[in-house]
């Protein structure tokens, strides 16, 4: 379980890696935390040229609230996503999805866009950031592009940042008055890839939904924003309600089949994902309402 | 941890002053292993060492068309590309068979394939170079040929007439099979007013050992002898099998085994790759490592528990339990494995059904056949948990039909603490065992009627708690009866010599090995309580062919059982020893003397009267002030052996308290309960930790692990991700209680312990989550118990 032999080079700007980059395309791998790539080169499921190691880039790291923007460098480690008091306020989301993320050993080296950009569908920060609406920005040697969450990830381990291209931070949103977030996953082990999960981010107005962006995970290619939840705004939830959204949520999902879960036991436990965030996010209603 | 002995007083030469015996001290190697000072096979590095890496079929079944190694030979610092043919000419092929295994069959077996593979992970190739990465790149650019034949896979169509034979030589593809029928079992289940039958389905698993299998090989081509460092459990075993098959005389080997990182029977095997390394070693005059990286781990360490058993029990109307019956096919692989063989747990699962309850009518079949899956063989508590959890399953499953309550059922049948001794149906000799002290025991650790009235509670709030009981009987301390009366040379004697040095230390030899266990600890508590020395001024060697007496290792439960008395009566003999010289040096008698605190003292009154390092050095440096015609003798060995009872079997009962999603299946383990009887209690944390640590294994086995082929024979989750080994954070509290019934076969009295845990908590998890499910009607007897497989059964998917 050794590596090939692999050129490195230690980026020393976004500039420099963007010209590595340029000058190796598609054999170059990017090094953030390793906590992907080290495994995947060990087991020699890929054998890159050249490692960019962009783990010097000071540029990267950060976290800032601009306006209403809340700003996270691209090497934002899962650790600093934990404990940093501006995500705890202004994205609590991310702090709680970020305790969900492997282990402690694992959370110390990975990062945020090494996560985003390895896109493995069944991790929980793509989901996250969706359901943040958060853009994530990339950059090119023409410049910055910045892209939706929500369009950036494309299939498995497939986003729409290209060879050439760098993730250099991600934008969220700050959380507005009234908002509420709800994260869970089912994992058979603590720090396991999930069998089926949810980021969810919600405006809850006088006991109902005024706005929900439920983001699945791990039962599709890539984070799914679910269509079901706009059955549940802008009503009171009622066990009918929610039989309807979630009849519509087991339309609109395709999961896999794989040796941890079916295809209908996946679509079963999202189905359980989005009764259980309706009740943590309304409470129990009266009338015998989400299980 | 709670102790009660069921007969507190008999004295031994253990209750000494200072002793040593039942108390918790640290291990001797604690702190060397805690600060990184250890030294195992992957540290170890000769001059001219080579590395090896085994290039492995990918195919479960196929012809090697050719190999084309030109490429990988011309690349620099590659040694050498050998292929199964070449090194056949250094080592000569193994059939895994035992004669007491009457029946059993199995076809030849090469270190590296020549022909044919049979498993996907069979090595084809070895590739030497002076880096493991160097070999690695090498391997990359073998090719190999094959022509795919077909696989057998399925257990249940091994024997079916149109499944293609996998060594057509031995006529079919059954390896074993075993039939008893003993009382009177159909005329038992006739009179039954209740029979209740299931199909038991067990998930093949492996122990997944933190320190991968390892081995440096050193043939020194001019002392005409090869060393071998592995991490083994066995190492004279070793030693024998390589001189076997390498033509060597069992002298011109030595093997060394340093720190072990785990073994649970895994490393108590000779594998093929194990014997290639030996082999390479010879053939090109150097030492050359092999360490088994994880995806090899998965794919050759052996696999274990790969049953389906059908089971049916009978019951009268008060409980009674009239016959049990069953019906275990399993599936080991293409070989049966060298040389303890692959039939040995299906012959355990034989043994043990229904072993810890009164009946004595009992049919039973066990049928073993090849497949093209890695091999199986022993694994930690082999059989065990399959006769517990089929025993146990169908014991809950008559009691539900009676409407009695699981407890109650198991207190009716339990074999009466004092009907000892007796045997069971499949005639196993029980000596002492202590199943209703320990179900009391259980009782008050549990709180089982607080637990009980919980779970009603909790039900109406629709949430699902189960209880689970396990009644299990061990299998220790093995004699010549397990493996030495069929053939094989694995020693079930055990030696231990212990010499008091120049400066009134102690040196103690012991042919028993240490993987973690505490072999080390508890040898050094026995020598220094025996002799009166205090454990820091004992050192303790093993795991060395040149240097220890001869023995078994540590194996089957027999290390403090059979090694601890060897070392017992070492301890008493150089005991006696010393006090003859010291009553000579005192002019006294040895009778009046004593060894307490490193000091011969009166033994009456306990006051000084000379130290050992001051006999020691008199007798090593003055023994001309000795009266004349005296010769001293400050070392002594003893060995032993069980001569009495084939095994020194335990017994004891677990616990699970579980809740069950039942919106998801998934199973949350709250709380485990272990009692167990391993007669003397050495160290008790010892003895503890090897119970949590079995019954962590046990949940692996109920939970997560299986190692999952496809219809190809394609092992599909080969690594630490999707093979789910137990984790922290899922493992409840278990609670480890003791009944002591001492063994009257040895002084010490030291039942084994290492398979305790493993044998029931699988067992326990299962009865508790059929208890949770029960208002549902769903009754699952398949581990593991994987959400997927409770939510069908529950119906939600």
């Amino acid at each position: 379980m050794k590596a090939s032999a692999f050129s490195y080079a230690r980026a020393t700007s976004v500039a420099n890696a963007l010209e590595l980059l340029v000058a190796y395309g598609d054999k170059a791998k990017v090094l953030s935390g390793g906590q992907s790539l080290m495994p995947a080169m060990n087991l020699r499921l890929i054998s890159p040229e050249l490692i960019v190691d962009i783990g010097e880039i000071t540029e990267l790291r950060g976290i800032a609230v601009r306006g209403d923007i809340l700003s996270i460098g691209a090497l934002t480690r899962h650790v600093d996503l934990l404990r940093s008091p501006e995500i705890a306020a202004h994205a609590p989301l991310l702090t709680e999805a970020a305790a969900h993320v492997a282990h402690p050993a694992i959370r110390n080296r990975g990062t945020l866009g090494g996560s985003l950009a390895h896109a493995d569908p069944a991790s929980e920060l793509p989901a996250s950031v969706v359901a943040l609406n958060a853009t994530i920005v990339v950059s090119g040697q023409t410049g910055e592009r910045r892209i939706a969450a929500g369009e950036f990830f494309t299939g498995i381990y497939e986003t729409a940042l290209s060879a050439q291209e760098l993730l250099i931070a991600v934008e969220v949103p700050v959380a507005q008055k009234n908002s509420a977030h709800f994260f869970h996953e089912f994992a058979r082990r603590h720090g396991d890839y999930a069998i089926a999960g949810l980021a969810a981010q919600a405006i809850v107005q006088a006991g109902l939904f005024t706005e929900l962006r439920a983001a699945f995970f791990a039962v599709g290619d890539r984070p799914i924003l679910a269509k079901a939840a706009t059955k549940l705004i802008n009503i009171r939830i009622t066990p009918a309600v929610l039989a309807e959204a979630s009849a519509t949520l087991g339309e609109e999902l395709d999961p896999q089949e794989d040796q941890q879960a079916s295809a209908a036991m996946r679509r079963h436990l999202a189905k359980i994902l989005l009764a259980r965030c309706a009740s943590a996010l309304l409470g129990p209603p009266a009338a015998g309402g989400p299980v | 941890m709670t102790v009660a002995s069921a007969n507190p007083d008999r004295l031994t030469v253990l209750d000494r002053p200072n002793s040593y015996i039942g108390k918790v001290v640290p291990r001797p190697n604690l702190e060397r292993l805690m600060q990184g000072r250890g030294l195992y096979v992957s540290d170890m590095e000769l001059p001219r060492m080579a590395h090896v890496v085994f290039l492995r079929s990918p195919h479960a079944h196929a012809k090697i068309i050719g190999i084309d190694a030109v490429e990988a030979r011309r690349m620099p610092n590659v040694i050498a590309v050998v292929t199964g043919r070449e090194l056949a000419t250094v080592i000569t092929p193994w059939v895994g068979v035992l004669s007491h295994l009457k029946g059993l069959k199995s076809a030849p077996q090469h270190a590296i394939a020549i022909d044919r593979v049979c498993w996907q992970g069979e090595a084809v190739a070895a590739v030497v170079a002076t880096s493991r990465a160097v070999a690695e790149d090498a391997a990359e650019s073998v090719r190999v040929e094959y022509q795919e034949l077909d696989a057998v896979t399925d257990m249940r169509a091994a024997l079916d007439p149109e499944t293609p034979v996998i060594h057509p030589s031995l006529g079919d593809n059954l390896a074993f099979e075993r039939n008893l029928d003993a009382g009177a079992v159909d005329a038992a289940f006739a009179e039954s007013d209740e029979v209740a039958e299931a199909d038991f389905i067990f998930g093949r698993h492996t122990g997944v050992t933190l320190e991968p299998r390892a081995v440096v090989a050193d043939w020194n081509i001019a002392e005409q002898r090869l060393t071998v460092y592995q991490g083994t459990q066995a190492p004279h075993m070793v030693q024998n099998i390589a001189a076997l098959h390498l033509g060597l005389a069992d002298s011109q080997v030595r093997v060394v085994c340093k720190d072990v990182g785990g073994s649970f029977g895994i490393k108590v095997h000779i594998y093929a790759d194990e014997m290639a390394t030996y082999a390479l070693s010879k053939l090109l005059r150097r030492p050359v490592k092999f360490v088994a990286d994880r995806v090899e781990s998965f794919n050759t360490d052996i696999h274990a528990r790969d049953h389906r058993c059908k089971g049916r029990i009978g019951v009268k109307r008060d409980g009674t339990i009239t016959a049990f019956e069953i019906d275990d096919l399993t599936g080991i692989g293409p070989y049966s494995m060298y040389p303890r063989t692959s039939a040995i747990e299906a012959n355990q699962v034989v043994n043990l059904v229904g072993g810890p309850y009164r009946t004595k009518n009992y049919r039973a079949r066990a049928r073993v056949v090849f497949q093209n899956k890695n091999l199986m063989c022993q694994y930690r508590a082999v059989g065990h948990p399959i006769a517990c959890s089929v025993t146990e399953g169908l014991v809950d499953l008559v009691a539900s039909k009676i409407g009695m309550d699981p407890v109650e059922i198991r207190r009716r049948n339990l074999i009466a603490d004092d009907a000892y001794p007796c045997a069971s149906p499949s005639g196993l000799r029980f000596e002492q065992l202590s199943h209703h002290a320990a179900m009391s025991k259980l009782m008050t650790m549990m709180g089982y009627d607080a637990l009980r009235a919980e779970q009603t509670a909790l039900r109406k709030k629709n949430i699902h708690h189960g209880i689970g009981i396990a009644s299990f009987i061990e299998v220790t301390n093995p004699s010549a009866a397990f493996y030495g009366v069929g053939g094989a040379r694995i020693s079930s004697q055990d030696g231990v010599a212990v010499r008091l040095d120049a400066t009134g230390s102690v040196i103690c030899q012991t042919s028993i090995t240490e993987q973690g266990q505490g072999s080390e600890s508890l040898t050094a508590q026995i020598v220094g309580s025996v002799l009166g020395v205090s454990m820091e001024r004992v050192r303790v060697i093993l795991g060395d062919t040149d240097n220890t007496p001869y023995g078994g290792g540590t194996w089957a439960s027999r290390g403090a059982g059979i090694g601890g008395e060897a070392a017992l009566q070492a301890a008493k003999i150089l005991r006696k020893n010393v006090l003859d010289i010291a009553a000579t040096i005192l002019q006294s008698s040895p009778a009046e003397l004593d060894i307490v605190n490193n000091a011969v003292v009166t033994a009456s009154d306990g006051s000084p009267r000379i130290e050992l390092r001051e006999l020691a050095r008199i007798v090593y440096f003055r023994p001309d002030t000795l009266p004349p015609g005296i010769q001293a003798e400050l070392m002594a060995t003893r060995h032993f052996v069980p001569r009495e009872y084939p095994f020194a079997f335990t017994n004891g009962v677990q616990a699970s308290w579980i809740e069950v999603d039942t919106d998801t299946g998934f199973v949350k383990l709250l709380k485990h309960w272990v009692v167990e009887d391993c007669g003397t209690i050495i160290n008790p944390q010892l003895v503890d930790e090897q119970i949590r640590g079995g019954v962590v294994q046990g949940l692996g086995a109920a939970l997560f692990e299986k190692c999952i082929y496809d219809e190809r024979g394609q092992l599909t989750n080969a690594n630490m991700a999707d093979y789910l080994v137990p984790m922290s954070g899922e493992m409840p509290d278990i609670d480890v209680g003791h009944v002591v019934s001492p063994t009257t076969e040895s002084e010490l009295g030291a039942k084994g312990a290492g398979e305790a845990g493993t044998a029931g908590a699988a067992a326990a998890v299962a009865n508790a989550v059929n208890d949770a499910l029960k208002p549902f009607g769903a009754i699952i007897t398949e581990i593991p118990l994987t959400p997927q497989v409770i939510l069908t059964a529950l119906g939600r998917i």
